[in-house]
């Protein structure tokens, strides 16, 4: 009788496995197929990547990496000229940046345009003084995922993102997240 | 001579081989009681059908060679070979069970498939890079093969019902086995409406405007008198039919009208043929022929209907759905696609595993089984003209 | 658990129909495959102990006997099957390449149908979690059906012998009595058996003789193939097994490839799409019907490179070059893990534009000077002869008028379109403002003395190219390949067996095969053919 006992036993143990690993891969086959299009993107909360891109107007560096502000809060802006709202946002940056720098927060504009022409252009008439780099082969852009544009990551002093948005953003918004990622003193 | 039309003789040689062969295949089953002249017969029956084949094989090499490429790239190629592979598969398993009968109802079946082919562009056309592999003779090949031989199955699957449906009184089963016939009547009915209009020389052109501002409107041949006319279509051909009416919007695509026009003016014809044998018969078709097959042994024939399946159904999936993901992988870089050719090869293949397990494990023999051949052969029918014509996707050879 | 002995002596496991050894229908169990005293006995699984139809007690048991039953198996095909043709009826919306969105194409294009067809979800069948979970069920059942069935049919052919029970041979479709049949005809069919490749085993002179036993285990092994082919479907959503991206390259351009971790770079040389001749007698018909081009080729020749350096993203990296070859459709470049394919193009974007200067009031306009522009890069600066100076004040790659302001909308040179400054030796300080696009030449103050205009223009080529990494390929081949073998062995070879009794007055004969009776039966003639013992009986076509 213990030898039935036993038997049966082992016979449920069996079949409690066999279905609990084949439920586990359907599981998984559903769970994936519904989150394919989030994965490997950048979230808030992972490490900004490290990157190094040409600058336009700063006169001594040929080039910036984003490992050069660290420590410092970094508004990381992706924009072209061919993208009028990110044209339109330019302005409040230019605005914000004296007084955040001193509080240490950089603004890092990367140009997504082919050649640098329109981008000195564009500089030329709004007078921008925060450096902007340009990525003219699009490898940090698609290291950041960015689709749309403009796209904005603000990381903080600690190399992580702390926000990332996509469209356009307004003055006040801009502060608002440049205070969140400015070091305390 | 030139090559291309040595192998247009030679497809008409085999035809009509085919055509001669099935006389005799017919001929074995009026000798009554003579066994010998009968076995004569069907000797005769089926070195005719050999000779045939081998024209048709002739055929293909020729056009292969005419081509530069193996002929199974378009509709009309394609579904020529798919009637030669049915000849092979029907002369493999006569050699088995030495079955006269088969002959006599699967040559026909042949016949039909071979003159529907031809009335597509025969042309020998280019090939368009995504063709241009051997995956294209390996996969379409084998597939043809595959089908052909699951087509023999249908054959026998109908003999059986012919013999063993009560014809006594009308039914469902009396019912759906005269829907089988009227449907290859109404095949009858595609070929012989479309020759005779073609014969004529028949031609209405239909002007339809463009969506767009300012564009040409698309123009639309029909080839047969318009039963129904294109969405928002006008008539320019003068003193051709009036549509009696036109196709509703969401029937898109230039030639859905003229598609739906064909299969409708197939229909009718095959209604006004199956009317006439009626007519002449004054019985069911099915009732008509039941009386000539009563020295057939049921389950002779029940075996070589599985059997068919049991040798096609591996050939099938090698050709129909792996040696097609193969090239799939290679030509668009993945092996599966959902493109709807693709999902009616794997709703054949499914089809016919639940056939093989119904008669596995439940039993389903005999009658049951016979019916599930002819859906069988129904899918894949389906395939090879709707999903072209119709659905159509990457497939779309026309 | 009660095991069932048999008068043979055998001990058979719970619900076994026909014993393991001598076949004596076990009494009380023949429901189980629904045989019947004046029947024939169905001998699927040989009467074979199915596990499903005993254990039934707790919860993971009934899960279990729902995906053992073969019936359950079929309607899950089944649904399958009709699922998947209700996807056919219109296009899947991964497949039917519209720009609008699928809440408004399907109601668009198929009205009312269209409108409830997409409400049901079936714009996206194939990817939907229903379908997905009807492919999984059919998974589940086939490893569980499989095992059920597996183990005690393995079991009853291994314990089964030559002596079988009366009963058990008189039910067999093929069975005959020789009552005339001496030992020599006996030892006669028993050579006859030999000859027909049969194996032939004895136990107290009855004899059982067997051929193409392996034929049994092709379902398990097909079913193990599709088993590992959906295990290789399941690995693809594991992303480090499989990628899938795209590029464009531009003819000259070097670029690195997506998804390779900036490991690999490619540079296209040169894209070109061949059309065949028109004029080719062999197609001219087809050609003909077919609009005047068909295409013959698209091709990409490619150079490949690997990084050598660990050079940051965005810096120009150290290459070296690997590989150089064509991309054709059909023929994918390969490198490492990685395949190229050939996948779409655009043909003639523009790369340079030539100018020329004259001045406005010439009605020959000669040109003074011309300049060429690269459209990918303009240099801000051309200096011209006789003291020319030209520089450009703003470039738009892909010009527009939006809301009545000259803008690019994207960065590639598709209608490019310029605002030049014109500096003279005259007037250096002032300079005259020109705006030059394609089939645009403006001057807006009306007052310039010299005219720029677009002399001639150099285009390129961009290739649109595919990049797969797929390492569940080899599981879904080998997958594959396993089915393939296991339908072959299962329906190209058969199972098939001869009993031989020996009664006080001669013997009896019985047959069975899991299929093609008609090949069972011609060995049987063969075997019988010289011998005293007459051709066995179809049983079944006697009850006709």
């Amino acid at each position: 009788m213990a030898n039935k006992t036993n038997k049966k036993k082992k016979r449920l143990i069996f079949r409690s496995v066999m279905l609990t690993v084949m439920l586990a891969a359907v599981a998984f086959a559903l769970y994936s197929n519904f989150t394919e299009d989030k994965k490997d993107i950048l979230q808030v909360g992972d490490e900004a990547p490290n990157f190094k891109l040409k600058t336009i107007n700063v006169e001594d560096k040929e080039a910036l990496t984003l490992d050069h502000f660290e420590g410092k809060g970094v508004m990381l802006n992706f924009w072209a000229d061919y993208c009028p709202p990110c044209k339109e946002e330019m302005p409040y940056m230019q605005q914000l940046y004296p007084e955040y720098k001193k509080k240490g927060v950089e603004i890092l504009a990367v140009n997504l345009d082919q050649g640098e022409l329109v981008v000195e252009n564009f500089i030329d008439t709004h007078d921008l003084t925060f450096p902007i780099v340009q990525d003219k082969s699009g490898q940090v852009m698609e290291l950041y995922d960015v689709g749309s544009l403009p796209a904005t990551y603000f990381i903080g002093p600690d190399g992580e993102i702390e926000h990332k948005v996509i469209g356009a953003l307004t003055l006040d918004k801009i502060e608002g997240y440049l205070q969140e990622i400015t070091p305390e003193s | 001579m030139e090559l291309s039309t040595i192998s247009s003789n030679l497809l008409y040689g085999a035809f009509i081989l085919y055509l001669i062969a099935t006389f005799f295949f017919g001929g074995t089953i009026r000798t009554k009681g003579k066994e010998k002249a009968s076995t004569r017969t069907g000797n005769i029956a089926i070195t005719i059908t050999i000779i045939g084949f081998l024209s048709q094989v002739g055929y293909f090499i020729t056009r292969w060679i005419a081509s530069h490429h193996a002929p199974v790239s378009n509709l009309f190629e394609f579904t020529t070979f798919f009637g030669m592979m049915l000849v092979l598969a029907f002369i493999v398993i006569y050699f088995i069970y030495r079955l006269n009968l088969l002959g006599l109802f699967t040559l026909p079946v042949a016949l039909l498939v071979i003159a529907y082919a031809s009335m597509f562009p025969r042309e020998i056309s280019p090939l368009i890079p995504a063709l241009k592999t051997h995956w294209l003779y390996i996969h379409v090949t084998t597939a043809a093969l595959g089908e052909a031989i699951l087509a023999v199955s249908f054959a026998a699957g109908l003999i059986y019902l012919i013999k063993s449906v009560d014809q006594s009184k009308l039914n469902k089963k009396t019912f759906w086995l005269e829907f089988i016939i009227y449907a290859l009547y109404a095949t009858i009915g595609f070929i012989v409406i479309t020759s005779v209009f073609r014969g004529i020389g028949y031609d209405s052109t239909f002007q339809i405007p463009s969506e767009m501002e300012n564009a040409e409107p698309t123009k639309v041949e029909f080839t047969l008198p318009a039963i129904t006319g294109p969405h928002n279509g006008e008539l320019i051909t003068n003193g051709a039919m009036q549509p009696i009416f036109n196709v509703p919007e969401w029937m898109s695509g230039d030639k859905a009208a003229s598609k739906l026009n064909t299969f409708i003016w197939s229909l009718l014809t095959g209604l006004v043929l199956y009317g006439l044998t009626l007519l002449i018969l004054r019985k069911r078709v099915a009732a008509a022929i039941q009386p000539y097959l009563t020295k057939v042994n049921p389950d002779l024939v029940d075996e070589v209907s599985y059997r068919a399946v049991a040798i096609g159904f591996p050939v099938f999936t090698l050709g129909a759905l792996i040696f097609a993901m193969i090239w799939a992988q290679q030509a668009w870089n993945r092996f599966w696609g959902w493109d709807p050719k693709e999902v009616w090869a794997l709703v054949t293949w499914l089809f016919y595993a639940v056939f093989l397990h119904l008669r596995l494990s439940q039993g389903w023999q005999g009658e049951r089984s016979a019916w599930l051949a002819v859906i069988g052969f129904a899918i894949i029918m389906f395939n090879l003209i709707a999903v072209n014509l119709v659905i159509a996707g990457l497939h779309s050879y026309a | 658990m009660k095991n069932i002995t048999c008068e043979c002596g055998h001990v058979n496991p719970e619900g076994t129909v026909l014993c393991e050894a001598c076949g004596k229908p076990i009494e009380g169990n023949q429901h189980i495959n629904g045989n019947q005293p004046n029947k024939l006995l169905n001998m699927r699984y040989d009467g074979s102990a199915r596990r499903s139809q005993t254990y039934n007690k707790t919860f993971v048991d009934k899960i279990w006997n729902f995906f053992s039953s073969v019936k359950v198996g079929v309607w899950l095909i089944a649904l399958t099957l009709i699922a998947s043709a209700i996807g056919t009826i219109f296009p899947q919306e991964a497949n039917n390449q519209s720009p609008l969105p699928a809440n408004q194409y399907y109601e668009q294009n198929y009205g009312i149908a269209g409108k409830i067809y997409y409400q049901l979800g079936f714009h996206d069948l194939y990817g939907s979690w229903w379908y997905m979970l009807l492919v999984a069920s059919i998974g589940i059942s086939l490893v569980i059906a499989s095992l059920d069935r597996f183990v005690p049919l393995y079991r009853a052919l291994k314990k089964q012998k030559p002596k079988r029970h009366e009963t058990f041979l008189t039910k067999q479709r093929l069975f005959g009595q020789a009552d005339q049949a001496t030992e020599e005809d006996k030892e006669a069919l028993v050579q006859g058996l030999k000859k027909q490749r049969y194996k032939v085993y004895e136990q107290d002179g009855h004899i059982l003789a067997e051929k193409g036993r392996f034929a049994r285990w092709g379902p398990y092994v097909n079913h193990i193939g599709l088993i590992i082919f959906l295990i290789g479907t399941l690995l693809r959503f594991v992303p480090a097994m499989y990628i899938d991206e795209s590029m464009w390259v531009r003819e000259g351009e070097t670029k690195q490839i997506p998804g390779t971790d900036r490991q690999y770079y490619i540079k296209n040389e040169d894209f070109f799409v061949e059309t065949y001749d028109k004029d080719d007698p062999r197609y001219q018909e087809a050609i003909e019907e077919q609009g005047g081009t068909v295409v013959k080729n698209y091709q990409t020749n490619a150079v490949l490179y690997e990084r050598t350096d660990e050079a940051l993203p965005g810096s120009e990296p150290e290459l070296k070059k690997i590989k150089e070859g064509a991309i054709q459709v059909n023929r994918p470049i390969k490198v490492d893990q990685f395949a190229l394919y050939q996948t779409t193009y655009q043909l003639d974007e523009f790369k340079t534009m030539t100018f020329k200067i004259h001045e406005k009031s010439d009605e020959d306009e000669k040109e003074l000077d011309t300049f060429t522009v690269d459209l990918v890069d303009p240099k801000p600066e051309y200096n011209l002869e006789n003291g020319i100076r030209i520089t450009v004040d703003n470039y738009f790659p892909e010009f527009e008028m939006q809301n009545g302001e000259p803008t690019s909308v994207s960065k590639y040179p598709k209608n490019p379109a310029f605002v030049f400054n014109i500096f003279t030796p005259d007037n250096p300080d002032k300079p005259e403002v020109s705006f030059v696009g394609i089939g645009a030449n403006l001057d807006p103050s009306g007052e310039n003395q010299y005219k720029v205009g677009l002399k001639d223009f150099e285009t390129r080529d961009v290739t649109g190219l595919t990049i797969t990494k797929d390492l569940t390929l080899p599981i879904l081949g080998l997958g594959g390949l396993i089915f393939m073998i296991g339908v072959i062995q299962g329906m190209y070879w058969n199972h098939r067996r001869i009993w031989i009794h020996p009664r006080e007055e001669g013997v009896w004969i019985a047959g069975h095969t899991n299929k093609n009776w008609f090949g069972i039966k011609r060995d049987l003639e063969k075997i019988v053919e010289g011998t005293n013992v007459p051709m066995v009986t179809d049983q079944n076509e006697l009850k006709e």
